[in-house]
This record gives C-alpha cells, sequence and structure tokens, in this order.
C-alpha cells in the first residue's frame, strides 16, 4: 500500500500557496504510507541554458555541501549556484548533464542525484510525512503542480533513494501506488541502451520505461499504451512534466484514486481524505478514473 | 456526531453499546471527511445518516440498520452485509457490496470495478454504470444495473442473477443473456420501486450462469 497526491493550481496568483495546500494531503496519506515521503514540484525555472540537479546526502553538515560547492567550482573552473536545507541542496549549472553526473559521482559518490530539469525540484526521505514535510519546510514550496508520495515497501529496501517520486532524463517525474512484478526484464531491456538506474526499485523501472519511450520519440499517451504491454504488474500512476500533470490505473484498478476539480485547482488523491481539506471542496466536481484511460491536465500558460 | 470531534471507533462504540440502551432511532453523523470503517458492524434497528463521502468499508457487515451516506462511498461499502439497507447517494468505489449476505445496497451514481464480487444473498441496485468483473463468482442474490456494465460481468456466476438496462461491454466466463421471465421483470420492478428508480423493468436483460462451470469436467482439459 502506497499513498499519491497530485496538485495543480489553475491560476498563477495560487502558485505561492501550493505547498500549504499539499501538506494535509500528504499526511492524510499517512496510514497508507507511514515509512517515507516525497515530493516532485514544479517551481521558478533554472535561467536559460542552466539546469537544477536535486541533490541528497547523507549528513547534514553544512561545510559538506559547501565543499561540494568549491571543489565543484574548482575542478570545473566554473560557477554553480548551491542552496541548501538540511540533506538536501539544489545546485544550479550550466554545464552539461553528464559532466555534472560524472564529476558528482567520482567526487562525491555519498550524493544521490534526485532530479535534473529546468523547474523540477525533488524532496524524499524516510520518515512519516509529517517529518519529511518538517524537514524540508515543504509548507512553503511554490509552483505550479506537483506530485507525492507516502510509501509503504512491498519490495525494495526503504531508503531515501527508494522513495518516491522517481525522475529521469530532465523535468519528469514519476510516483507509483502498486507493484510492478517484472521490474527486472524491463531494467535489462533499457540498459542495453546505456539508460543507468539508481536502484532495485521496480518503480523506478517504469519510470525510466516511460521517459526512454519518449525521448524515442513517443507522446505520453502513446508511452503510456506501452505499459500496458510491457509492465506486468499493479499500478497507478501519478506523472508530472514541466506543464503536465497526468493520471493513469492499469487495466484492473486495484490501486485507488479520486480527483477533485475546481475552479482553482487539480486535486488527486488515493482516497478522499486527503482532498477532505482542500478549499471549496464541498462544490469541486468529485469523480473516480476509470482504468486504462490516461488524464492529463496542462498548467495554463506554459504548453 | 460530528467525526471532527468524536474519533471513528468513539462513534461505532456508541452505535454498537449506547445506541440499544437509548433507544435512539436515528444517529446523523457530520464531517465524514473520507475515514474508513464509518458505521461497520451495526445490529440495531436506526437510521444513520452519513452527512458527506466516506471511505473505506463504510456500513460494512450491516444488520437490520439504514443508512445513507450522503455523498460518495469508498472501497467495500456494505461489504458482507447480512440485512438492512444501506444507500450511496454519491458513486461508489471498488467492491460495493462484496460478498454481502443479505438486505439491500443501493447506489444512485455509479459503482466502480468488483461490484458484488462474491455476493451471496444481497440485492444491489445501481442507478448508473458498473465497472469491470462486476458480479465476479456471485453466489446468490439479485443485481440491477440501470446503466452499462464494464468487461467480464458475471464471471464464473453461481445463482445470482444480473439485469442491466444498458450496453454490456463484454460477459466473464459463463455468464449469458437469458430470456427475461415474468418472474424476473416483477422482481425487478420491485427492486427499481424500492430504489426510486424510475426505469420500466422490460427494458433489463436478464444475465445468469450458463452453468458450463459448474460440475468438473475431466474431458475439458482445462480449456475453459
Amino acid at each position: 500500500m502506497c499513498g499519491l497526491v497530485g496538485l495543480l493550481v489553475k491560476k498563477p496568483a495560487l502558485y505561492d500557496t501550493l505547498g500549504a495546500l499539499m501538506v494535509p494531503m500528504l499526511i492524510g496519506m499517512t496510514e497508507r504510507g507511514p515509512e517515507s515521503a516525497g515530493l516532485a514540484v514544479f517551481t521558478n525555472g533554472a535561467k536559460k541554458g542552466e539546469l537544477k540537479y536535486n541533490l541528497w546526502a547523507n549528513t547534514t553538515d553544512f561545510n559538506y555541501w559547501a565543499g561540494l560547492e568549491n571543489d565543484f567550482n574548482q575542478h570545473l573552473g566554473s560557477k554553480v549556484r548551491l542552496s541548501t536545507k538540511g540533506n538536501h541542496a539544489i545546485l544550479i549549472s550550466h554545464l552539461e548533464t553528464e559532466v555534472v553526473r560524472t564529476w558528482i559521482g567520482e567526487h562525491f559518490p555519498g550524493v544521490h542525484i534526485l532530479s535534473v530539469g529546468h523547474n523540477l525540484d525533488v524532496y524524499k526521505d524516510i520518515g512519516t510525512p509529517a517529518q519529511v514535510v518538517e524537514r524540508y519546510d515543504l509548507g512553503k514550496l511554490k509552483g505550479s503542480h506537483l506530485i507525492g508520495h507516502t510509501r509503504m515497501a512491498t519490495e525494495s529496501a526503504v531508503t531515501p533513494a527508494h522513495a518516491h517520486p522517481f525522475t529521469a532524463g530532465t523535468d519528469f517525474c514519476l510516483a507509483h501506488n502498486g507493484t510492478i512484478s517484472n521490474p527486472f526484464s524491463v531494467r535489462r531491456k533499457l540498459e542495453h541502451f546505456g539508460i543507468h538506474f539508481d536502484t532495485d526499485n521496480d518503480t523506478e523501472a517504469a519510470c525510466r520505461f516511460i521517459e526512454w519511450c519518449m525521448r524515442s520519440g513517443d507522446d505520453l499517451e502513446t508511452a503510456i499504451k506501452k505499459c500496458f504491454e510491457e509492465l506486468d504488474g499493479f499500478y497507478t500512476f501519478l506523472m508530472g512534466t514541466r506543464d503536465k500533470l497526468a493520471l493513469v490505473r492499469d487495466p484492473f484498478a486495484c490501486k485507488p484514486a479520486v480527483v477533485a476539480e475546481t475552479d482553482d485547482y487539480v486535486a488527486i488523491a488515493s482516497e478522499f481524505r486527503s482532498l477532505a481539506q482542500l478549499p471549496d471542496i464541498k462544490n469541486a466536481s468529485l469523480f473516480e478514473p476509470v482504468p486504462e484511460q490516461l488524464y492529463v491536465w496542462t498548467v495554463e500558460g506554459k504548453a | 456526531m460530528d467525526l471532527s470531534k468524536v474519533s471513528v471507533r468513539e462513534l461505532n462504540q456508541y452505535l454498537h453499546h449506547d445506541l440499544a440502551k437509548a433507544g435512539v432511532k436515528h444517529v446523523n453523523i457530520t464531517n465524514p471527511d473520507g475515514a474508513h470503517n464509518i458505521a461497520v458492524g451495526l445490529d440495531a434497528d436506526v437510521s444513520v445518516d452519513i452527512q458527506g463521502h466516506a471511505g473505506y468499508y463504510a456500513a460494512g457487515m450491516n444488520k437490520t440498520a439504514n443508512v445513507t451516506i450522503h455523498g460518495n462511498a469508498g472501497t467495500g461499502v456494505a461489504e458482507n452485509m447480512m440485512s438492512g439497507t444501506v444507500r450511496v447517494k454519491g458513486f461508489a468505489s471498488a467492491s460495493a457490496g462484496a460478498t454481502g449476505h443479505g438486505g439491500t445496497l443501493i447506489i444512485e451514481g455509479d459503482a466502480s470495478l468488483r461490484c458484488g464480487i462474491s455476493m451471496k444473498g444481497i440485492d444491489i441496485v445501481v442507478g448508473g454504470d458498473v465497472g469491470s468483473y462486476s458480479a465476479f463468482m456471485a453466489q446468490a442474490g439479485n443485481m440491477v444495473v440501470c446503466g452499462n456494465a464494464g468487461d467480464a460481468l458475471g464471471d464464473s456466476l453461481y445463482e445470482a442473477v444480473l439485469y442491466v438496462r444498458g450496453e454490456i461491454r463484454s460477459l466473464g466466463a459463463d455468464a449469458e443473456e437469458q430470456k427475461m421471465t415474468e418472474q424476473d421483470i416483477k422482481k425487478v420492478g420491485d427492486l427499481l420501486k424500492k430504489a426510486g428508480f424510475d426505469y420500466n423493468a422490460k427494458e433489463f436483460k436478464r444475465i445468469a450462469s450458463a452453468k458450463k462451470l459448474y460440475h468438473w469436467n475431466a474431458d475439458a482439459k482445462q480449456e475453459y
């Protein structure tokens, strides 16, 4: 069992409230996933030609991050911008992604790259949703849309890296409620194409498979149709791209989802109890998404 | 009872123990906010109104009581119901009325997948559509669907009978359409009246077991 939440605010005036609206949603899913929680949020972008790297390290030592910044600048002769919050850091650089990845891998192997993108930030860690929210001050997040996850592991270890959402490529994230039965055959297929995996988690295989399909030219809808063929198992997927929030349930739809929509927002959760605290929820239009249908909401003005 | 002030456990303990002593015949529950297990295991002649959306297993194992959910219901509403009536004014999520032994479950909106799975005598009336795999291995009772049905309706049916007014995307193994008899029309008419749905019973199709899976057939070589 796991909990999913998704939120897209329709008016730029509401971007400042995105985190505050999300907090009761994520905490509402504590019973479905008490051991890890995570959030992927689409915020203000990096400057043109730059990319944001969200990093996680098993230390809250500020000097560690300052050392990383210093070494990066010295070794690569390129000034990065770094903002940190405990274990978490956001590094902004205009260097090639592979250069940054390789350098971090070689010099700071304890650092886990959570995400790469223009707009995407990812926070995930072990602990209850309330603890993770407090640790990273997630209530203050601003942005247009987000996906969140609370985890109760049924396979693979409970570590920050195994928490959801997962990311692949740039500005793509996925959170999953369910179990994929054939992640290793999907991995073997993708590894032939040089795709690297960070963990042995089943959701990471699904995330990288969808991103690989899209990088190969498919749109999201075609990539999801390939999932129905390729992925064996149960899943409700929540996905985020720079300007879209998407939801799909497998043909058996064992994993729940409910959607609420008002003039101000689209909110998705595994169960209604995570939507109950949203403003004007009594007048929201509610529905249960049907299996095998891709639901996509686009951020106004970002398409 | 206000569920923003009392816990579901306190509410259910009141419904199980204190209600009968006090001779209370009506309970109003406010702010359900999708909580699980609201009003489960009732065994009293009482009417309960839930003012909002209920979470998993609302009114499960109900006996005698009449429960109305003025909103939507989560997974497993009225599961394993024994008698009485449960009415959902909105839509119901998966496995509504699962394994129900008796009583009547009325869903005014749509019911999701696996509605009436393994039902054992309950009557289920759905105002809208039912999702795929509904009435899977249904053993006894009746299901009346005023809208459409999804895939594999009535797979491996036993003695339960299904009546569908709209389209059926596909029938499950061993389920077949059969001729509506006068008895069927009367039964559907009575259930529609009880549910308060204004449809003509003659518009419904009867789906029941072809009884080819009833007995082990050694010659079938597992080719069902």
